[in-house]
């Protein structure tokens, strides 16, 4: 069996459900910070996929793409983490759910 | 280099944000220089964008990925002002927070520069990493004050805006793997070709598209975070993220849905999600908005309403192909006018609390005799944020609803109306209470000069557009008219 394209869409599909369930269900702040990490690999993977089996001249722009994808997400998580101490220092717990001094 | 000419009011906000720094560093206790600094830049920025507007030389850089026109040029002024208002009306609360005033400074201009990327972008990466860019900076603007809350806002805030990020890059990823190019105009070549025989591939990613700009600009389903950021973070910053993020991705929505996607059998898709939106955002905040007693949480449920005001333009626009130029420069119109009212009304928010040290809508009883300017103006914004004469905001309102009838969208139209009456009532309650209510406390407030500034630009912007509206008219209409003429 060879692979194609379907296959990796396949499982960059299931791979993004699967972090957008873990990012909305998970309670803590860190923890929902690794499931958009699974999404964001997710669409890596995705363009990468396009970009190997797709025709045309736009190879490279996925590459590209990729690897803006991943500088993004490391400077979103460096800001998460920051915040995440911040409010560690003056609350004790980055549980979401404990977080509701915002409410009504 | 026509490169560097394209990008120069964005790189002189980037530079700016760079001086900033660098003053602090190099001359510490002359920190009170650090806000005007900023202006400067931003000032830089708007004459470089009128030097292009004078020219009319408009164009595309950077291999198509960015462009200058009449749109980019329209939007690059509104970011300009906001932010420059923004900046004035923060310097007395930054003052006061004492602490690492520069990067406060140096986060507000990179996030501006990000919107200014935005305004011309015309490539998938381009769009991804402009709103990365003026986003990244506002959550850590969000989390910023001393606050136990405003560090629960910036969590919020970044943990959802993420999950935004990751739906909007998965729908970009598939316009990506159909038409085989990042470019806006490829891809609008694309669709045009074989776009009939993939239906189901664009809608999932038109979907995705509209969830990640969705909660950009605070339309229900993408709403939850709002009302919560908007109490929790710092005013000065609640009122530029009310502001900045959501009229940039109004314009980076009409750019990829009008540009790239405009195809006629995809725009009847859209064009119902559109109205859908519009119609429950208005509804979910204006009712909403009638049940809050802090004024942040207010704003922030009329800013979702808001949202549905746009999104009224944006329907239009798709439902009615030909009469594009009606839609689009509806909703580039309430751009200018929300941005200058929302801003009026926030920064009268800031003086206020800031001496009351309250945000209760209880706490405002009897303002007219502590504060008569203050009052003033911020009664004039809510009243143009209602959309009654003589403001800006009914003028935004009235081109809006027509481009909606034009459109045949009056049922939507029906919608609006009668959520315009639902807002006037809560708005002209505070108002009311403003005016007619009874101050616990008789004394009279001082206003920080700095404040009462941005306030009075603020509010004079919603008073000439509401008298003398024709000028942003025009210049709206010309702006959406670089997407009816290619």
């Amino acid at each position: 069996m060879t692979l194609t394209l379907e296959h990796f869409l396949t499982v960059a599909a299931l791979l993004f459900c699967l972090g957008l369930v873990i990012a909305l269900s998970k309670r803590n702040a860190v923890g929902m910070l690794m499931g958009i990490e699974l999404m964001l690999n997710a669409v890596n993977l995705t363009l990468i996929a396009f970009s190997r089996f797709g025709s045309g001249g736009g190879a490279v722009a996925g590459h590209a793409f990729t690897a803006f994808v991943i500088t993004v997400a490391a400077a979103e998580a460096a800001v998460a983490l920051a915040l995440a101490v911040s409010v560690y220092r003056s609350r004790q717990t980055v549980e979401v759910d404990q977080l509701d001094l915002l409410k009504l | 280099m026509r490169e560097l000419d394209v990008v120069g009011p964005q790189l002189a906000v980037l530079l700016a944000a760079g001086a900033v720094l660098a003053w602090d560093a190099l001359a510490p206790p002359r920190r009170a220089a650090l806000p005007w600094i900023a202006l400067a830049g931003l000032a830089g920025a708007a004459a470089w964008t009128t030097a292009w507007a004078v020219r009319g030389d408009f164009g595309e850089a950077f291999e198509g990925t960015f462009s200058i026109d009449a749109f980019s040029v329209f939007f690059q002024y509104v970011f300009a002002g906001v932010t420059a208002i923004v900046v004035i009306a923060s310097i007395d609360w930054v003052e006061r927070e004492g602490r690492r005033q520069s990067e406060y400074y140096a986060l507000v201009l990179t996030a501006a520069a990000g919107l200014m990327f935005l305004a011309g972008a015309r490539d998938l990466i381009t769009i991804f990493l402009a709103l990365e860019l003026s986003s990244i900076p506002q959550y850590a603007l969000a989390g910023w004050g001393k606050d136990r809350r405003s560090g629960e806002a910036g969590v919020k805030y970044l943990l959802l805006g993420a999950i935004a990020s990751a739906l909007l890059l998965y729908g970009m990823a598939l316009l990506y793997g159909f038409s085989g190019s990042t470019l806006l105009t490829d891809i609008a070549a694309a669709v045009a070709e074989r776009g009939a025989d993939n239906r189901s591939l664009l809608a999932a990613a038109s979907v995705l598209l509209i969830a990640g700009f969705g909660f950009k600009m605070a339309v229900v389903p993408f709403q939850m975070w709002v009302p919560d950021v908007y109490q929790g973070a710092p005013t000065p910053v609640a009122a530029f993220l009310s502001v900045g993020s959501k009229a940039a991705a109004f314009a980076v929505v009409m750019r990829l849905f009008f540009e790239g996607l405009g195809e006629e059998f995809l725009s009847d898709d859209w064009a119902m999600i559109f109205a859908v939106v519009a119609a429950v955002s208005m509804t979910l905040g204006n009712v909403l908005a009638l049940v809050q007693r802090d004024i942040k949480r207010m704003l922030g449920y009329s800013s979702i309403a808001q949202a549905g005001n746009f999104m009224i333009g944006l329907a239009a626009v798709a439902v009615a192909g030909e009469r594009f130029v009606a839609g689009a420069s509806g909703v580039l119109l309430f751009v200018a006018a929300y941005a200058f009212t929302n801003l009026g009304a926030f920064i009268a928010v800031i003086a206020i609390s800031r001496r009351t040290g309250s945000d209760e809508i209880a706490s405002y009883a009897g303002l007219w005799r502590r504060a008569p300017l203050l009052a003033l103006a911020l009664a004039f914004c809510l009243v143009s944020l209602a959309g009654i004469p003589p403001t800006a905001g009914f003028w935004a309102k009235l081109y809006v609803f027509n481009a909606g009838v034009r459109a045949d969208l009056v049922w939507l139209v029906i919608v609006g109306v009668l959520n315009s009456v639902v807002s006037a009532y809560y708005y002209l309650a505070v108002v009311r209470r403003m005016f007619l209510g009874e101050a616990e406390d008789e004394r009279r407030l001082p206003v920080a000069p700095t404040v009462a500034l941005a306030l009075g630009v603020a509010t004079l912007g919603v008073l000439v557009f509401g008298i003398v509206p024709m000028p942003l008219v025009a210049a709206a209409r010309e702006a959406a008219a670089v997407f009816a003429g290619g």
